[in-house]
């Protein structure tokens, strides 16, 4: 199984997630954001970091970035796609997931190892995980205040599309303590905490986060 | 050249913790009396030619596709006269 990892100009934490993709035993493949297809990858993982400096709001930009305009389509297709911090900024932007992120509430950037609850294991990405499980992994950002209206809070509430939740008190200001949130059909998962950091306990609080990567293997495998 | 301004702003509902700091610096440095602070993005379109209705709702879409997110921020559009 091939996953591709996008590089955004300002992309951070693009290595460390293809690094994650091979723990998982998946191949990683570097995709490059002016790609203008997605190298017949079977998932996409859009990393954290800073693209295009954030400039005007984050994610703003990436999202117009060329290889965007074939995930985008492939996501209403069924690709499974996992947007981590900026990710997940672009994600919303792409209108592929509901929300914004807006600077944390308390004007601080963060870095924590945060507990999460995994909320849904409907996901491709979470599958591998039990309801209720409780995990640690990294969370850093200046922006990562979830928000959106009451009619979509409750609906993503309804539907069983809040992923992670904040355990331990909110980081953020994130509303309903949400830290990550997925579409309908459970395909596009974004997170604001790093699961591809918490991969190694050489390198992580803990090896929580892989359970992403081999979810979305075994997704793909057997589908 | 006309000038067409385009200001976004943050919608009420959503906090913006950035005018919130400017507004605790305020009193600090003795600007009293000023109840709250919001903090906007102007944007300055140089516009070749004239300025049509056409043109306008160009820039409406710009301001609605790539200035402003909608599901956070308000726009207003309007022409800057020389």
């Amino acid at each position: 199984m091939r996953v591709g990892v996008v590089t955004f100009p300002g992309s951070l934490d693009d290595a460390d997630a293809r690094r994650a993709v091979r723990l998982a035993g998946a191949e990683p493949v570097a995709l490059w954001h002016a790609d203008a297809d997605l190298h017949g990858v079977d998932a996409v993982v859009l990393p954290g970091g800073f693209s295009y400096g954030d400039y005007l709001r984050c994610g703003a930009i990436a999202r117009f970035a060329p290889v965007m305009e074939p995930l985008v389509a492939a996501a209403h297709g069924g690709l499974p796609v996992l947007g981590i911090c900026n990710g997940f900024q672009v994600l919303c932007e792409s209108h592929l997931l509901p929300g914004a992120l807006i600077r944390n509430d308390h004007r601080k950037f963060n870095c924590v190892d945060q507990e999460l609850v995994v909320e849904s294991t409907a996901t491709v990405w979470t599958s591998g995980y039990a309801a209720g499980q409780r995990i640690v992994v990294p969370l850093k950002n200046g922006e990562g205040g979830y928000v959106a209206d009451e009619k979509t809070l409750d609906g993503l509430e309804a539907e069983g599309r809040v992923v992670v939740r904040y355990a331990g008190g909110n980081p953020n200001g994130s509303y309903h303590d949400i830290a990550g949130i997925s579409n309908e059909r459970g395909n596009v998962v974004g997170l604001m905490p790093h699961p591809e950091h918490a991969v190694e306990d050489l390198t992580g609080p803990s090896t929580d986060g892989l359970t992403f990567f081999t979810s979305v293997l075994k997704a793909v495998v057997t589908a | 050249m006309a000038r067409v301004v385009v200001d976004v702003m943050l919608k009420p509902e959503i906090l913006d913790p950035q005018g919130k700091a400017v507004a605790q610096a305020l009193p600090r440095l003795g600007y009293d009396g000023i109840a709250a602070v919001r903090q906007g993005k102007r944007f300055e379109l140089d516009v070749e030619g004239e300025v049509t209705e056409e043109r306008l709702a160009q820039i409406r879409g710009a301001a609605e596709t790539l200035l402003s997110n909608p599901v956070i921020e308000d726009f207003t559009v309007r022409v800057e006269e020389a």
